[in-house]
């Protein structure tokens, strides 16, 4: 069915088209709209999960993670600081072999007090083990969804997924959607180390060193399996429902001299910038990164590259630009931009590429 | 492409009006986005939404600031914020109001007595008459989008008939 939605109904009627058993949430801006979408399907019974209104998101993820592990379907959806309150329970969850899936609405952390798009909350996360997956339109929230569950779930990936949408710019635009009704896609969720009442036994309690290096090397050999049920899950998506997603999305790369990088809707509005640069000779293409964690095999080549980073590592860097120097063996050029929301115009990622200085970070609006 | 920017007031409606003209361009087999801004938003303080319309998928997430069409939801926020700001030199205005204000005098100008249609048929919620429904009707009179689909957009947000009533009015009421 094609319909208008805003990014935060399309992960609800995502949400409702995985049926989890079980979703807790605590609301906060720009977020909300996704847990009371829900809270209304739950309400008018177009949704049969237990919604567990919580009283922190420390809560919810521990409320997740306590229905996970009895080997059910969890979902939670949050923002910013409400991430951050919860980020022991996020360890726990990823520590834990939980598939659970969480929607996180991308917002910038105060103080100041800033409730506009930024990466740095959900980066912040990176190392948590979480797959990260960060989109772009209202389309590809409700795709990223659906294919978390399956992702997360499958008996070779066993962790969480997080999918990342950037505040208000995603959350709350209007687009067209899809609405595809998921059927068969996201098979019965089967977790093997489900608790289990004929044999009681649990997983969490004091663990050796020897032991516990074996469950965190084991947490990263399922990452790397996720390369493959990620790419199988996006190959089976695009056979079923023709719409198609990778590691990146490339536009106009094939010919390109240089490279635009850069997450989320910055990587839709490189596409315009593109297309500006095209028209001048400048032979521009758009790579956006979907995916952070397990990050992706880059072939830049000899392309020279533009980095755009909506977050930033103080005292380091851009963390998409180090990420890429640190796996590609290139320097970029770095432009720190849309910050807490900061207005970032086609016309504005045009002029990084026309003024770009290869080795050097750019923060635009203060820099000259 | 076509770019559209909505201003009005907390509470007024503004940004479902906004969502009710990219769906009826929408249900006119366009490409269509609405993008309400969000600031410190609170009843009463002025606000700003931007819409743009298009035959292929629209890219662009940032703020419009070369409209082709500027519409006012409430005339008192001409006195606060320059809503003509980059309008392009062959730009619309449509106001809700009674007569053109003497602000906009200068301007491709239309009016149309939104809330006096909304009071009229007492649409009104919370002691504020409805505007972004009858603001439907005047834009589908314009020719933004066809009268049907208008109403479809109408129909498939609101069960009250009189949100209908009141865009039709402001149809058969615009010049």
């Amino acid at each position: 069915m094609l319909t208008l939605s805003t990014g935060n109904n399309a992960v609800a009627a995502a949400v409702r088209q995985a049926n989890p058993a079980v979703v807790a949430a605590y609301p906060i801006t720009p977020q909300t709209e996704i847990v009371e979408q829900i809270a209304n399907y739950v309400t008018n019974g177009s949704l049969k999960s237990k919604y567990i209104p919580v009283e922190s998101e420390h809560s919810a993820m521990a409320a997740c993670i306590g229905a996970s592990i009895t080997g059910v379907r969890t979902f939670t959806a949050t923002s910013s600081h409400g991430l951050l309150y919860m980020q022991e329970m996020v360890n726990w969850a990823a520590g834990a072999r939980l598939p659970i899936v969480m929607a996180n609405v991308n917002r910038a952390l105060g103080p100041g007090w800033n409730v506009w798009a930024e990466h740095t909350d959900a980066l912040q996360a990176r190392d948590t083990g979480w797959l990260q997956v960060y989109v772009s339109t209202v389309q590809e929230a409700y795709d990223a969804t659906l294919m978390a569950f399956r992702i997360a779930e499958d008996r070779r990936v066993y962790l969480p997924v997080m999918v990342n949408l950037d505040g208000f710019t995603l959350s709350h635009i209007s687009q067209q959607l899809d609405e595809s009704l998921v059927s068969d896609f996201i098979p019965p969720l089967v977790l093997d180390h489900a608790i289990n009442t004929n044999a009681p036994m649990g997983y969490g309690c004091m663990t050796s060193s020897a032991d516990y290096f074996k469950i965190r090397y084991d947490i990263e050999r399922s990452m790397r399996d996720s390369v493959h049920v990620i790419k199988e899950t996006e190959e089976a998506f695009a056979s079923k429902f023709g719409r198609k997603y990778s590691w990146t999305e490339d536009y106009r790369c094939d010919d390109a001299k240089v490279l635009i990088l850069s997450m989320g809707t910055l990587g839709k509005e490189a596409e315009v910038a593109v297309d500006i640069l095209r028209n001048e000779g400048i032979k521009a293409g758009s790579m956006r990164v979907r995916w952070i964690r397990p990050f992706p095999e880059l072939n830049p080549g000899d392309r020279e590259l533009v980095v755009i980073d909506r977050n930033y590592s103080f005292g380091f860097g851009g963390i998409l630009a180090s990420s890429i120097r640190a796996k590609t063996g290139k320097d970029c050029y770095n432009v720190i931009a849309g910050l807490g929301g900061q207005e970032v115009t086609f016309n504005d990622i045009a002029g990084f590429v026309r003024n770009r200085r290869v080795g050097e970070e750019f923060w635009f609006g203060v820099d000259a | 492409m076509y770019e559209i920017r909505l201003h009005s007031r907390g509470g007024q409606g503004g940004v479902t009006a906004a969502k009710l003209m990219a769906l009826a361009s929408f249900r006119d087999g366009k490409f269509a986005t609405a993008a309400p801004f969000y600031g410190a938003e609170r009843r009463g303080a002025p606000i700003v939404s931007f819409i743009r319309i298009d035959d292929k998928p629209i890219k662009i997430y940032s703020q419009i600031h070369s409209p082709d069409l500027v519409v006012v939801l409430d005339s008192s926020i001409l006195d606060l914020v320059n809503v003509f700001e980059g309008l392009k030199p062959d730009g619309k205005v449509l106001i809700n109001a009674p007569k053109v204000p003497e602000q906009a005098e200068n301007y491709n100008v239309q009016h149309v007595d939104l809330t006096g249609i909304a009071l009229k048929l007492n649409l009104v919620v919370a002691g504020s008459p409805i505007l972004n429904t009858p603001v439907i009707g005047a834009l589908a009179k314009m020719g933004l989008f066809s009268r049907e689909s208008a109403a479809a957009a109408i129909k498939e947000t609101f069960s009250d008939e009189r949100n209908l009533k009141a865009a039709l009015v402001a149809y058969e009421e615009m010049v």
